[in-house]
């Protein structure tokens, strides 16, 4: 049987990749990306936790964020997609028409 | 056995994340994120978690990962652009990283493995059970969520809003000179 | 795990890798011939007794043609794209179930590889991963062709994906499970002791939306338009050569395979039919009859339909096929609280 702490340490490794790929990456896909690689971390901590404490809530959880990720990634990719039609860039540093 | 099977899992997945982030190729990471998702829903599996592991492979893999390659090859989207990526972000994101990971080794480490008795697999009958029960109102919202996400992209998508508007009253007076040709816009697909 | 158990699944996998490999080969020699008798000519018939041995030939022909990769193409993913497209579909078989169960050396043999009690959803699961291939394919080979008919690939398999899901509501309303193997115990039923519980008595408009969804899926006629060749030389895989156009090949018909065999599953009993429970043995014959028909109506099809145009398909897809299938889903819900 493996031991719950290991797959807290990969959820944890996994969460700290996609929070460094959110600083680093200039892609919006890209950061788009890490965004989901992070909620997926969570996801793998939530499972888990509830099957070592043999209680289904965390899977419920897990669903629950599943249905928020899909639909994050509909609308953002609507909104990547319109803005790649106003600047023909994907470019976060580009998009900085607010700061000028 | 597990043991050794959870270790192939992790190190896969771990791998393809680290390679999601150094990727230049912004397919080659989707790819790469694709994998961890796979890795994940075989880790679900050895969770007796199957039907979160079907949903895994299916929304994440299936549908929303289907999107960002969909999006990436509309857009076309080759290499990142003569990309420079903010190399002095990772001067600052390296300690950070490594920072949150002793944060959390250290959060880690007060905790002991728990194990209570008793069977919980992750099926549909269980969990359709608990969703329709306990967490009615939350699954409720969620419905809600969707349908406002469906709202939301197709507005957010449709071609009519992409003209900049500067260039907006030069394309009406061209399109008012053209008005007898009657072009017809086409219809986006999303 | 013991060593027979282990045996035991080895040899199925063996089987069913092998059965379906051969079925791939006969379903587009039978799709040649078919095709020739509804066109007034002969299809393929040097090769053998009736062009048996064709698929032979053919498979010969397919290892000795010469592989060519594309100069400004992405190697990897070039190379990736059919893998990818084949082995979801090859690995959907490990949970599709082929018969009851029989009891041959004093074991009790399962026809199928493993039971899962969300089958149906791993089908569905790795039937979605199908879509990365074609889609990998049309980019990574750098030409425009290919280019288009990836994207239009991708954009139609998640549109029908999602009335294919809906359509299956209704079978998993009625069985209560996700398994597969539980789906068709519940058709097996009798009204009146005579006509059979199949659910494409009582789910008519759901068999025929899954039908569609279905033939849609794996890119058939008529929603062929990833490989449209009127318009896109070959779709996808224009620029494909040698064993990896053999791989994308097989893959089509595998999936058309696996598309047939989920029909008959959710909708006409699966391995159910007269004299089934005396003799288990029948249920793979029968099983088989019942995918058989399926393909010959992917061929029939073929022969008769004129290809959608693109905008034809997505209009059919969202504004006609989901909004029927979400009515369906209601349909059969009340349904299902009238006869429970």
């Amino acid at each position: 049987m493996v031991p719950l702490s290991w797959y807290l340490v990969l959820s944890a490794v996994l969460f700290t990749l996609g929070a460094v790929g959110l600083f680093v990456k200039r892609n919006i896909i890209s950061i788009f990306m890490c965004i989901e690689l992070m909620l997926n971390a969570v996801n793998l901590s939530l499972v888990a936790f509830s099957s070592f404490l043999k209680h289904l809530d965390g899977q419920l959880f897990v669903f629950m964020v599943m249905v928020v990720a899909a639909a994050e990634a509909g609308v953002g990719l609507a909104l990547i997609i319109s803005v790649f039609r106003n600047r023909e860039s994907v470019d976060i540093d580009k998009l900085n028409l607010l700061k000028m | 056995m597990e043991k050794v099977l959870f270790l192939i899992l992790a190190g896969i997945s771990v791998a393809a994340a680290i390679n999601v982030i150094f990727q230049r190729n912004t397919l080659y990471s989707a790819f790469s994120l694709i994998a961890v998702f796979g890795c994940l829903a075989a880790l679900y599996v050895m969770l007796q978690a199957q039907l979160i592991a079907a949903l895994q492979i299916i929304v994440y893999a299936g549908a929303i990962m289907v999107l960002f390659v969909f999006v990436i090859m509309l857009l076309n989207i080759r290499q990142e652009e003569e990309q420079k990526d903010r190399y002095h972000l990772y001067y600052l994101s390296l300690p950070i990283g490594v920072l949150l990971a002793l944060e959390v080794y250290y959060g880690l480490s007060n905790i002991q493995d728990v194990s209570v008795p008793g069977a919980a697999v992750g099926n549909a009958e269980s969990l359709g059970q608990g969703l329709f029960s306990t967490y009615l109102l939350p699954f409720e919202v969620t419905s809600i969520l969707i349908l406002l996400a469906i709202v939301g992209a197709v507005v957010l998508a449709r071609k009519e809003r992409d003209i900049p508007l500067e260039m907006l009253d030069a394309l009406e007076a061209e399109q008012a000179k053209n008005k007898q040709s009657g072009k017809s816009e086409g219809k986006e697909n999303n | 795990m013991t060593l027979e158990m282990f045996v035991e699944w080895a040899i199925k996998m063996a089987v069913i890798f092998f059965l379906v490999l051969t079925a791939d080969a006969y379903v587009v020699l039978l799709e040649r011939r078919l095709l020739g008798f509804i066109q007034m000519r002969l299809g393929p018939n040097r090769v053998g007794p009736f062009g048996l041995l064709q698929p032979l030939a053919d498979g010969l022909k397919f290892i000795f043609k010469e592989d060519i990769v594309p100069l400004e193409a992405d190697k990897v993913l070039y190379v990736l794209a059919p893998m990818i497209a084949l082995v979801p579909a090859l690995m959907t078989f490990s949970v599709i179930p082929f018969g009851d169960k029989i009891t041959l050396f004093g074991r009790e043999i399962h026809f199928h590889i493993t039971s899962v009690n969300v089958g149906l959803l791993v089908v569905f699961a790795l039937t979605s991963l199908g879509v990365y291939g074609v889609a990998l394919a049309g980019w990574s080979s750098n030409s425009k062709y290919s280019l288009m008919g990836g994207l239009r690939s991708s954009a139609q398999m998640i549109s029908y994906e999602l009335a294919l899901t809906l359509s299956v509501i209704g079978p998993v309303l009625f069985a209560g499970s996700l398994d597969l193997v539980e789906i068709v115990k519940y058709q097996t039923d009798r009204w009146f002791g005579i006509i059979p519980k199949w659910n494409i008595f009582l789910q008519p408009i759901g068999f025929l939306i899954f039908l569609t969804a279905a033939i849609a899926e794996t890119n058939r006629v008529p929603f062929d338009l990833p490989e449209a060749e009127t318009e896109l030389v070959a779709g996808f895989h224009t620029e494909y050569s040698s064993m990896k156009f053999a791989m994308f090949f097989i893959a089509e018909y595998t999936n058309m395979i696996t598309a047939s065999a989920m029909a008959s599953l959710l909708y006409l009993g699966g391995w159910d039919g007269p004299g089934v429970s005396s003799f288990p043995i029948l249920g793979p014959i029968y099983f088989a009859l019942k995918v058989f028909f399926f393909l010959f109506l992917y061929i029939w099809l073929r022969g008769t339909l004129p290809r959608f145009r693109y905008d034809q398909l997505m209009k059919f897809g969202w504004k006609f096929l989901i909004p029927v299938a979400l009515a369906n889903v209601v349909f059969v819900a009340l349904l299902a609280l009238l006869l429970f």
